[in-house]
């Protein structure tokens, strides 16, 4: 054999048993091992950057200033999906044998594909405020948790703001809306609850669906809109589309206060894209962004001062790490949970669903945790696995994101009614087994 | 009956309703092929001299983009930044010839494909690494480039035109007139088309191919930076801009992957009939046909001209 490749061929094969080695946690039995599904890279990195660092940097935090949870230290291990989703679900499958407690697949797609395997392999999935909406009917997705929020309940606040906007909600009789949308699961998630609404209030509803591939060229979209000249419209838009959307509804004078993103189309650069004109542009959330709150200073103390975080100093504080914030907070409160329950103090992916369902983020709590008026309070049940918490519309003024109205209640007894159909028939589609697991005691 | 008006009177009854819009749709159009046109160009260049399909057309201009923002981030002024753009994708040049090329020189044209799919994937990490997956901001006001619209007022309407669209137009079409020029006009030019025509001919008088696929790699490097800025002007640099590029293959498809003036009209019949038919015929389906409808006027015309537009026709004797 010749020597050279002998010799290329062995240093290769210790270099990929080397690095194999140092990407694989050395797992204690004394950790609780919590993978984050994140992406730094790909057309949707804008996006998944500031959320990834997020998340990352609160657990960190907790490591770092409390010991982890409960005084057991956390494994924070991320797994780059891209937003792929075969991508992801390989991450869920690489990682689910080294004990993960719970998963955020951070993508619908990857939401959709994990609804099976997470009672199948007892670790439940967080997909907060995404994913299918219909999981949040606990007693048929007893796995799967989706709050504060779904989109259902987005698009009916979305609703709620227009007809406050416009003198009530018999007012949309006429009115057109559009809702502009990425071509995919994700994007074409509100358009049922949008359909009905708009046959309940009379409201014509005008879709605009833009592909993955045209994220970036929007031009003939917005053409569209110009012709079709909606009153309203409603971006359901994530990564590159939404930088785009707001530069094109700046470029074709479409009035930027009418122009309201669901909350993953309110990250800071998504708005600071159209420069000056992208002032008043909207997009609900359901958490503050600003680095006014302890808990954000705790973690520049705890975790960014050490140099423990990847994100940019002048990036903390910003709306779409305090969504990643927000999200980790809502894990690690369901851990204490679950070792509150249990007793245990390393919890399971089966605790852990307990734990969620358990959950009760009061005013009180929130305080504890350097939270108050950063986020609502949150309660889930056995029942309800999104809580269809208050989301309030936050406002664009040039420089950073303000409230722009007061917190509002999503239209619970339209959603509710519809999610639980859209549970039945999912269940009927797939054959989908009956719950099994009990509930938790006052859940 | 009501389906065949819908799809074959009323787009043109609303062209004549609104000629505006229409005047408005043919422009969006029109910029967004002469952008196709200059990625198609990329392509054609590379394999005009190589036989390589560069799949890594569409990378290279994400990469030359970042690195013209990133190194104007890292406080170097926009024009240096520029300078040095330039400089890095002369090295990438060099670079592919040494390292990819050269090694591969004689080796069946799929090898060589597959290797540009080795150069996309590396461009896409170095790319991350250095400059992170966030997209960035282009500094055209930095590099001089205009703001703001145009409005006109006509046919009871208005149609605008951004200043930074008509720039790119302007530049699009003096780049392809250089390049039209330096093809036809000039020494290496010359060498180009003799690569072109015959790689064993080309060596036996002398050109070097070395040279040539240099020089080429670094002219498609020079035209993937001019389309980085344009598109990266009209909404961001990221790494989703690599997919538009995939918008050029129908371009080529269309003019023929050996055509520079195939590539231009290519584009422009793309760029026009995907916006035309997005908006007439796009609301009959719920929208969002422009992805496969560039593909859909490719293969329309292939069927007259299997060999695309200015495609030369191939006839072997057997």
């Amino acid at each position: 054999m010749d020597i050279r490749k002998l010799a290329l061929g062995t240093a290769l094969a210790v270099f990929t048993g080397v690095s194999t080695a140092s990407v694989v946690p050395a797992q204690a039995q004394d950790q609780i091992y919590v993978p984050l599904l994140t992406y730094r890279t790909g057309s949707f990195a804008g996006s998944g950057i500031p959320i990834a660092d997020g998340m990352s940097d609160y657990l960190r935090m907790l490591n770092e200033r409390d010991g982890g949870i409960g005084g057991v230290k956390l494994l924070i291990e991320e797994c780059e999906t891209g937003y792929d989703t075969k991508k992801g679900v390989e991450c869920y499958e690489s990682t689910k044998g080294k004990g993960a407690v719970i998963y955020n697949p951070y993508s619908t797609g990857i939401t959709l594909q994990l609804i099976p395997k997470a009672s199948a392999d007892k670790i439940p999935v967080l997909s907060m405020a995404y994913g299918l909406s219909a999981a949040a009917v606990g007693n048929t997705f007893p796995w799967i948790f989706n709050p504060p929020v779904t989109y259902w309940d987005g698009a009916s606040v979305f609703i709620r703001h227009v007809a406050d906007k416009e003198g009530g909600l018999d007012k949309l009789r006429g009115k057109k809306i559009g809702l502009i949308h990425l071509d995919a699961p994700f994007g074409k998630e509100p358009i049922a609850i949008l359909d009905n609404l708009s046959k309940q209030y009379g409201f014509e509803l005008k879709l605009y669906p833009i592909a993955a591939a045209d994220m970036q060229n929007q031009g003939s979209v917005w053409l569209n809109i110009r012709r079709d000249r909606p009153d309203w419209i409603y971006n359901q838009g994530w990564g590159a589309m939404n930088p785009t959307a707001v530069k094109e509804a700046a470029k074709n004078n479409f009035p930027m206060e009418k122009l309201v993103g669901v909350w993953w189309a309110g990250g800071d650069d998504d708005a600071r894209a159209g420069g000056d004109q992208a002032k008043g542009y909207k997009a609900l959330n359901f958490h503050a962004s600003g680095a006014n709150f302890p808990v954000i200073q705790d973690i520049q103390k705890h975790v960014v001062d050490k140099g423990l975080s990847k994100a940019p100093k002048d990036k903390v504080g910003e709306n779409l790490y305090n969504r990643g914030v927000y999200n980790s907070m809502l894990i690690a409160e369901a851990i204490r949970n679950a070792q509150k329950i249990t007793g245990k103090k390393v919890v399971n992916g089966e605790d852990v669903r307990r734990g969620l369902e358990a959950l009760d983020i009061t005013d009180a709590r929130l305080k504890e945790m350097g939270m108050t008026g950063f986020a609502a309070p949150v309660k889930l049940s056995c029942e309800d696995h999104s809580g269809h918490n208050k989301v309030f519309v936050g406002q664009w003024d040039g420089q950073k994101w303000v409230q722009g109205s007061d917190w509002i209640e999503p239209m619970k007894d339209r959603v509710r009614p519809l999610l639980e159909q859209a549970a039945k028939d999912y269940s009927t589609a797939n054959s989908w087994p009956a719950r099994t697991e009990a509930c938790q005691k006052g859940s | 009956m009501d389906i065949l008006y819908k799809i074959l009177i009323d787009p043109f009854v609303q062209m004549g309703a609104a000629p505006d819009l229409l005047v408005q749709t043919v422009w969006e159009g029109l910029v967004s092929g002469v952008l196709y046109a200059l990625i198609a160009l990329g392509f054609v260049l590379i394999f005009k001299a190589s036989g390589v399909f560069n799949f890594a057309q569409g990378i290279m201009v994400v990469f030359a983009g970042l690195t013209l923002v990133g190194l104007h981030e890292m406080g170097l002024p926009a024009p240096i930044a520029l300078l040095v753009t330039l400089g890095v994708m002369f090295f990438i040049a060099v670079a592919v010839e040494r390292v990819v090329l050269r090694p591969l020189v004689n080796q069946p044209d799929i090898i060589l494909f597959m290797a540009t799919f080795g150069i996309t994937y590396l461009l896409i990490g170095f790319g991350e690494l250095i400059f992170g997956g966030n997209p960035k901001r282009m500094i055209t006001e930095e590099l001089y480039l205009p703001s703001g619209a145009i409005e006109w007022k006509a046919f009871g309407g208005f149609v605008q035109f951004q200043k930074i669209d008509v720039a790119a137009a302007v530049i699009a079409a003096l780049m392809i007139a250089v390049l039209a020029f330096f093809f036809q006009k000039t020494r290496i030019g010359r060498a180009l088309r003799a690569v072109a025509d015959s790689h064993k001919a080309a060596l036996s008088v002398g050109i070097s191919l070395n040279q040539i696929w240099v020089i080429v790699w670094f002219t498609a490097g020079i035209v993937a930076l001019v389309t980085g800025i344009m598109w990266g002007a009209r909404s961001d640099v990221s790494f989703a801009l690599q997919v538009i590029a995939l918008k050029a293959l129908p371009v080529l498809i269309l003019g023929g992957f050996t055509s520079v003036p195939g590539a231009i009209v290519g584009g422009l019949i793309i760029g026009i009939g995907e916006k035309i038919g997005e908006f007439y015929w796009g609301p009959l389906v719920g929208g969002g046909i422009e992805s496969w409808l560039a593909y859909f006027i490719a293969l329309g015309f292939l069927l007259f001209r299997p060999q695309g537009l200015f495609g030369e026709k191939i006839i072997e004797r057997i």
